[in-house]
């Protein structure tokens, strides 16, 4: 498996949304190879004729009858939204152009 | 009223029936032990990130005047109706905050109450407040919440576990007879270990995580919290069971826990000792408890034998390429839009890409962030197969072992967790000698089966207590009760009483004269 590294850290900081600063992806880089490496095990383990288990106890169609449920208000809803107006979720500008 | 606070659940529950106490002193005694050992982020437990004073005394004065009026007022209350809790703040719960532990949830309040918390509440359990984790429960020591560390009631240099070390230490400090926490790859069973007290992880499904803000929604399961076995079991019952609003859960009743904490014996029961959980890396005060706990079941008549796990090894590996990838996918709707907080970018243009990152650098404390992005490296293109692929491969592969080792044991047991309480600070630089704290604790979450925390006695070298872990087959959370019980049952009588009884007294003064 590939190591990793700070340009590594900086382009997933960009896909995961989160700023970082030059000392962090140096210190981000520096504990991530460490733990990356530690987990390396895993794939020398994992056979091709193993199959992949994503659920511990598998459920399947878990369907309910299709009629409106327990949900909430608009209201309710934007509760907690740092900024709303007219009943939805405000947000700051999606594209850069003014 | 000192005394109502070392009561447990149990004998309270019987107390309030009897009408020999009232709820509302029940709850006023334990608010007042919280604001008398509780203390803050710098001083005394800070067990709790919030109090409830005012909801908790008014469904406890609801209580009593049911209890007053008798009939079917009475009647009709649940057994535990009175009976105070402490809710771990990652459970959602309508007219208090819930943060998570995060600054990214600070000041928000949820708009609907966890499937739990609608049953603490149609049973009127008085919520005492919600409890302090690690931020998002990342963590193994309750360092990690953006609030500030909880500290263990047994030394208030150490760490009360995690990441609901709030949970165990309210507690473990007599601040709550009963708490719900959840745990991934061991953040109830843990903390029980490393502060004397008793908790457990339900099957898979077993409980509703409906309104538990998930870590990694696979592995996430809420839980209860005490100071006895029987106190667990009736706990569990109550939050147990079949819910619509989460897919995963399970349609078996939640019965017969409480049952099997009264059996009261262990003959002929085979108990398998786990060999790959144990051994080097463990504490010689741990294991040497751990012996002792062996040698009192077999003298109870169960049948201890050997198993081995062989992949138990790389479950560490696995577990910390599975949990991080939930964990990203997860946290992706903290965006500074529909809750919490928003913080604009110090310049340049306000797009919403831009103050998105900048309110997740500033809403997210280092840990949630390095396991946002480890789980991101791990599920992108050209390293899925090798890391999240190969993840649940070794996940069929811990099954497997489970299901081997269950051929020749009723439990299977070993110590909850390697060592016992180490020093506040200590790991903090070192991400993975933290993570090496769920070594024997993370199958059980892999797998999906039941796992049960219960004290197994103080450690020589330190004084400090261990845990002891029993694990059954998934749906089969009685048997953790029944063997659970017994084993308290003999351990207590070693000791001449419950292991709390041996920890030092917390006082008010101390507190405020501790640093």
């Amino acid at each position: 498996m590939a190591a990793i590294n700070r340009d590594d850290v900086a382009h997933l900081a960009q896909l995961a949304h989160i700023e970082m600063s030059a000392d962090e992806l140096d210190r981000m880089a520096g504990e991530l190879a460490v733990i990356v490496d530690s987990v390396k095990s895993v794939s020398e383990v994992a056979g091709a004729d193993i199959p992949a288990t994503s659920h511990p106890i598998p459920l399947t169609n878990v369907l309910r009858e299709d009629v409106v449920g327990h949900v909430l208000t608009a209201g309710q809803a934007l509760s907690g939204a740092p900024d709303a107006q007219g009943g939805r979720f405000r947000v700051p500008a999606i594209l850069e152009e003014d | 009223m000192t005394d109502l606070i070392k009561h447990s659940a149990a004998a309270l529950a019987a107390k309030l029936a009897a009408k020999e106490v009232s709820a509302v002193e029940v709850t006023q005694a334990h608010l007042d032990r919280i604001a008398a050992v509780d203390g803050d982020a710098e001083h005394g437990v800070h067990a709790f990130l919030h109090v409830n004073t005012e909801q908790a005394l008014a469904v406890a004065a609801e209580v009593d005047g049911r209890r007053a009026r008798g009939g079917s007022d009475a009647a009709d209350l649940h057994e535990l109706a009175g009976v105070p809790i402490a809710v771990k703040d990652l459970i959602v719960t309508i007219g208090q905050p819930t943060t998570a532990g995060s600054k990214i949830l600070q000041g928000w309040h949820s708009p609907y109450d966890a499937t739990v918390v609608k049953k603490l509440r149609a049973a009127r359990m008085p919520i005492l407040g919600k409890t302090n984790l690690d931020e998002f429960a990342m963590g193994s020591s309750t360092e990690h919440s953006a609030y500030g560390p909880t500290r263990n009631p047994w030394d208030l240099d150490r760490i009360p576990g995690g990441s609901g070390g709030g949970s165990a230490a309210a507690v473990a400090a007599f601040e709550a007879p009963l708490a719900l926490g959840t745990d991934t790859g061991g953040s109830i069973r843990q903390p029980g270990a490393v502060t004397g007290t008793v908790g457990v992880k339900p099957t898979y499904g077993g409980v509703s995580r409906y309104g538990a803000i998930a870590m990694a929604s696979s592995l996430d399961q809420i839980g209860p919290v005490s100071r006895t076995v029987l106190d667990s079991a009736l706990l569990h019952e109550l939050i147990g069971g079949h819910d619509p609003y989460d897919s995963t859960s399970l349609t078996d009743p939640s019965t017969g826990l409480v049952a099997a904490a009264r059996i009261g014996n262990v003959k002929g029961l085979r108990i398998g000792v786990v060999q790959e959980l144990g051994g080097e890396g463990y504490q010689a005060g741990v294991l040497a408890r751990f012996n002792e706990s062996l040698d009192l079941l077999r003298d109870a008549g169960a049948q201890i034998v050997e198993v081995s796990c062989p992949n138990f090894v790389y479950a560490l590996g696995a577990y910390y390429l599975i949990m991080p990838s939930e964990a990203s996918s997860n946290l992706a709707k903290f965006d500074g839009v529909r809750f919490g907080l928003r913080t604009l970018p110090a310049d340049g243009a306000m797009t919403i890409e831009r103050v998105m990152a900048s309110t997740r650098a500033a809403g997210f404390g280092d840990e949630v962030k390095r396991r946002i992005i480890l789980g991101t490296y791990a599920l992108s293109a050209g390293y899925y197969d090798a890391y999240y692929g190969s993840a649940q491969k070794v996940r069929t592969l811990i099954q497997r072992d489970f299901d081997a080792a269950f051929a020749h044991a009723d439990v299977l047991i070993s110590p909850t967790a390697p060592t016992t309480a180490f020093k506040l600070g200590e790991k903090l630089d070192n991400p993975l000698a933290m993570y090496l704290n769920d070594v024997a604790t993370i199958p059980a979450n892999m797998a999906g089966v039941p796992g049960l925390s219960l004290p197994g006695g103080l450690a020589d070298e330190d004084g400090l207590p261990i845990g002891i872990q029993l694990l059954a087959p998934a749906r089969e959370d009685a048997r953790l009760y029944r063997v659970g019980a017994v084993l308290e049952e003999l351990l207590e009588e070693r000791w001449g009483g419950p292991i709390l009884n041996m920890a030092p007294e917390l006082v008010a003064t101390q507190i405020m004269e501790a640093k």
